[in-house]
């Protein structure tokens, strides 16, 4: 016990040396990314796309469901740039451009992708 | 569960290209015959629009797409069955045609103002106006009816107005529509084209276009919401919504479907809302008048 609340402490402890990058742990990410994708006012990704979290409600079906991502971005960044602006793929997309229109800022698509990369 | 949503994803995405193709040799056409006005054709375009959804939607008469989203989905189609039973517009239509034969302070009517005393005449709306040289739809001929007979002008997106279209669109049930662009007038060619402009052009902060919801992805479902097929989509109007409680116009429709791209929605009868009248409408020439319809 005595071990394990020491090996907290030096997390925690670890933590007051990371920079402002690292400042946001990874889990608070998917968090974050978690609710910006089912929140109607923010990315709204569920309008369209399912994914199989148990928070799942009312999926649309117009785009893909969100599902093997690591197999099938293996450069992360590449699901990034989709998500970033969609239209540079297919011009006709009906997929909004989520950072080329500001509709959602960097770090919170940062936070999207963390979150559907563990699908 | 996870390998059908993989079939799914891969059908989908063997059709979604399938659709873009389809689209970019759609367009293609368009910038073709139909970006310039000297080589826009409009038949050709309502041909091609009724040869889609023919390809898509295979099992569907033509004339059931004044039906909307229930033409194509079944699920959706029972429940209007139900709601049909005893349709929501029913008191307002009575209303309409009281209004409509209630003269005027100076004794005249609405029926003074139209051709055939305004029955079975909603087929030819919206018409191009050479005179005036512009798009004129049906219930901005009931303002100027009221107006030129010292009336004030009704609101444009609910209430009377659309009422007394109702009233007018159900006296012409049945009659096709025929809407005219006159060859020797180019404007009105023109007012066509951006009617036809307007409906393709991604708009607002999230980059929608009338066709992204109503043509590649009619009947795909997005959040809970079918967008219907664009074809048909002027014949049953106005329509008596479950969602608005009330009957609305067209414009009305418009300025939500508008507002959902995230963009400052065009007042109701702007030009451009007129012009988009008159290209969505004469995509549906040749299908009946159902007006007044009921949408949940
Ligand atoms: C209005 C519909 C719509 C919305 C909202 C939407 N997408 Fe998409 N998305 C699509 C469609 C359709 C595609 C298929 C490719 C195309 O047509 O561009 C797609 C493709 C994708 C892809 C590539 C899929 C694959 O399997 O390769 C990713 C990743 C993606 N979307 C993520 C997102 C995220 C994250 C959001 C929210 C921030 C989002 N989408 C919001 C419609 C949408
Ligand atoms: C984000 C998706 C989306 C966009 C973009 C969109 N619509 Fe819609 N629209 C819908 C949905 C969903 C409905 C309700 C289902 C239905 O009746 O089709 C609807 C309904 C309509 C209706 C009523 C159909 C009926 O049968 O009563 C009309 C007309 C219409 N839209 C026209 C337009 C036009 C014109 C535009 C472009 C300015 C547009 N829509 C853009 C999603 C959209």
């Amino acid at each position: 016990m005595r071990r394990l609340r020491s090996t907290l402490w030096a997390m925690m402890a670890s933590c007051a040396f990371c920079g402002p990058v690292t400042a946001v742990t990874q889990e608070e990410m998917i968090r974050l990314g978690r609710d910006i994708y089912h929140d109607k006012s923010r990315g709204n990704c569920i309008s369209c796309h399912n994914i199989s979290d148990p928070v799942t409600n009312l999926p649309g079906n117009q785009g893909p469901m969100m599902i093997a991502m690591k197999q099938r971005y293996p450069d992360r960044r590449k699901l990034r740039a989709q998500v970033w602006d969609a239209t540079a793929a297919n011009p006709l997309s009906i997929m909004p451009p989520v950072g080329k229109h500001w509709i959602l800022s960097e770090d919170e698509i940062d936070a999207v992708v963390e979150y559907i990369y563990q699908y | 569960m996870k390998s059908s949503c993989r079939v799914f994803m891969h059908v989908r995405r063997g059709s979604l290209l399938a659709l873009s193709l389809m689209l970019v040799s759609q367009v293609m056409l368009a910038a073709e015959t139909g970006t310039q006005l000297q080589r826009v054709d409009p038949e050709a375009d309502r041909l091609a629009l009724q040869q889609y959804y023919l390809k898509r939607f295979p099992h569907v008469p033509m004339d059931e797409y004044v039906n909307g989203i229930y033409a194509v989905d079944a699920d959706s189609r029972k429940q209007w069955d139900a709601l049909m039973a005893f349709p929501p517009y029913e008191f307002d239509l009575e209303e309409g045609e009281a209004l409509f034969n209630t003269p005027f302070a100076n004794g005249k009517g609405y029926g003074d103002c139209f051709e055939n005393g305004g029955i079975g005449i909603r087929h030819q709306y919206p018409y191009w106006n050479r005179e005036e040289g512009t798009v004129k739809t049906l219930e901005q001929e009931i303002n100027e009816c009221r107006v030129e007979n010292g009336e004030a002008p009704l609101p444009w997106k609910r209430g009377d107005i659309a009422k007394i279209s109702a009233y007018m669109a159900f006296t012409s049930r049945g009659k096709r529509f025929a809407i005219q662009i006159p060859e020797d007038d180019p404007r009105a060619l023109q007012a066509y084209l951006d009617g036809k402009k307007f409906f393709y052009s991604k708009r607002g902060q999230l980059n929608l276009s009338c066709a992204n919801c109503h043509l590649q992805g009619s009947r795909i479902l997005i959040r809970a919401d079918l967008p219907g097929p664009a074809l048909g989509h002027p014949t049953h109007f106005p329509v008596f919504r479950s969602k608005w409680g009330e009957i609305g116009t067209l414009h009305r429709r418009y300025e939500g479907c508008h507002r959902d791209t995230r963009s400052v929605p065009l007042p109701p009868q702007s030009d451009a809302f007129r012009k988009l009248e008159y290209f969505q409408t004469y995509m549906s020439n040749g299908l009946p008048v159902n007006g007044p319809g009921a949408r949940k």
